[in-house]
């Protein structure tokens, strides 16, 4: 047998693969791409929201979103880590964010213009990329599935809360339920397409199904997603903006529309709404956090200096 | 900055586990960070963190010569030893 035929071997009898184990080069490749591509996205996730955090309506509100937000830049910092068992260091992979080279997902090139984004976004955002996430604690790389499993454990409270502020402004005056009605056609879509192109449009979906870094097909994912908001959808009493969704008996499935695949990849080569902001507001902090970590470093240059006098 | 490894205790009486890693200039600040990523929900009530260069970690390959020598001593399990079913307590 070949290292790749033992490899292949391994995967398929769903044995995990550990950071010092051999591996096929394009595997290590996709797993960095992959893992570092859903790191920024839980680090550059922070921005619409932090955008409502000095303006939450209350301070039940207020609490909630700061430990999401502080959960989302954990996320982060596990996701890194498990680049970084490859053999990535982890300046690379930020300085790929800050320099553009780095993709993370659309979802967070759109802009949060109302208090009920922050609910839509709970509810649909978090809810769909938990249902990726779930799917990715079973992935074949043993510090990605571990990350995965903590991951989607603090993140239930996320949708949670979402939904909950839905549900608050639903039931309460006309002009609440509609900014509710509103921040869900705005998010309904681009929510969908978190789920990525169809599988058979997406290049990476055979391979990475073959090593088991991903779990399941975007498709069958984002049927999954359908099919689980459109009743809580329903509960709220706002309506989803699409014509062609309706229950299908046949397939016990929700049919839907078509994504507008236009939109999809405009947002993805890096012409949506906020793309720009939201580098130039990663590069800021970035560069403004600069003197922070210098300054610990030189402090514990000093502590271990003197230590060392002292001994 | 290095990386440390962090280790917590979830309970008393149970063993410090893993739990990820993270970046830090020295030990302090090692600690004051994985209190704040790692036991944001009462995951811990004690926590080790070590600097991961000073780990030495068995290599894959060599898993045979290091644990194949344990499988064929089953005579270290208690089961090895037959014994009649009327003698109790052992």
């Amino acid at each position: 047998m070949t290292k790749e035929e033992r490899f292949q071997n391994r995967i398929d009898q769903d044995l995990k693969i550990e950071p010092k184990d051999w591996m096929p080069e394009a595997y290590r490749r996709t797993l960095v791409r992959q893992i570092s591509q859903h790191a920024h996205s839980e680090v550059v996730g922070m921005l619409p929201e932090g955008n409502w955090l000095t303006r939450a309506p209350s301070l039940r509100r207020k609490v909630a979103l700061l430990a999401k937000v502080q959960d989302e830049a954990g996320h982060g910092l596990y996701l890194y880590s498990a680049t970084e068992t490859l053999g990535t260091p982890r300046d690379e992979t930020i300085d790929d964010l800050l320099a553009g080279r780095a993709k993370y997902s659309s979802i967070f090139n759109y802009p949060t213009t109302s208090w009920a984004d922050i609910g839509a976004i709970g509810w649909l955002v978090d809810g769909a990329a938990i249902l990726n996430q779930v799917s990715l604690t079973r992935t074949s790389y043993g510090p990605y599935a571990r990350a995965m499993v903590r991951i989607c454990k603090e993140e239930s409270f996320h949708q949670r809360q979402g939904y909950e502020i839905m549900l608050t402004l639903c039931r309460g005056s006309a002009a609440q339920k509609a900014m509710a009605q509103d921040a869900l056609n705005r998010w309904w879509w681009p929510a969908l397409m978190m789920f990525g192109p169809h599988d058979t449009e997406s290049t990476h979906t055979e391979q990475s199904m073959k090593w088991k870094i991903k779990r399941e097909r975007n498709d069958d994912l984002r049927q999954r997603f359908v099919d689980m908001t459109v009743p809580q959808a329903d509960y709220l009493g706002i309506t989803i903006p699409d014509p062609h969704l309706r229950w299908n008996p046949d397939r016990h499935h929700y049919d839907f529309g078509e994504i507008d695949w236009e939109e999809f990849w405009k947002v993805v080569k890096g012409f949506g709404p906020c793309n720009r902001e939201r580098l130039e507001a990663r590069r800021k902090a970035h560069v403004e956090g600069a003197w922070i970590r210098d300054a610990a470093e030189a402090y514990a240059r000093r502590q271990s200096e003197m230590k060392k006098a002292i001994a | 900055m290095e990386l440390f490894e962090v280790f917590i205790r979830s309970r008393n009486g149970l063993h410090h586990k893993h739990v990820g890693s993270l970046h830090a200039p020295d030990h302090e600040v090692a600690l004051e960070n994985a209190r704040d990523v790692y036991t944001r929900r009462n995951e811990g009530i004690s926590i080790w963190v070590v600097r991961s260069k000073d780990i030495l970690a068995s290599n894959p390959s060599e898993q045979e010569a290091l644990f194949e020598p344990a499988r064929d001593k089953i005579y270290r399990h208690p089961t090895f030893y037959n014994l009649p079913d009327d003698v109790k307590n052992i």
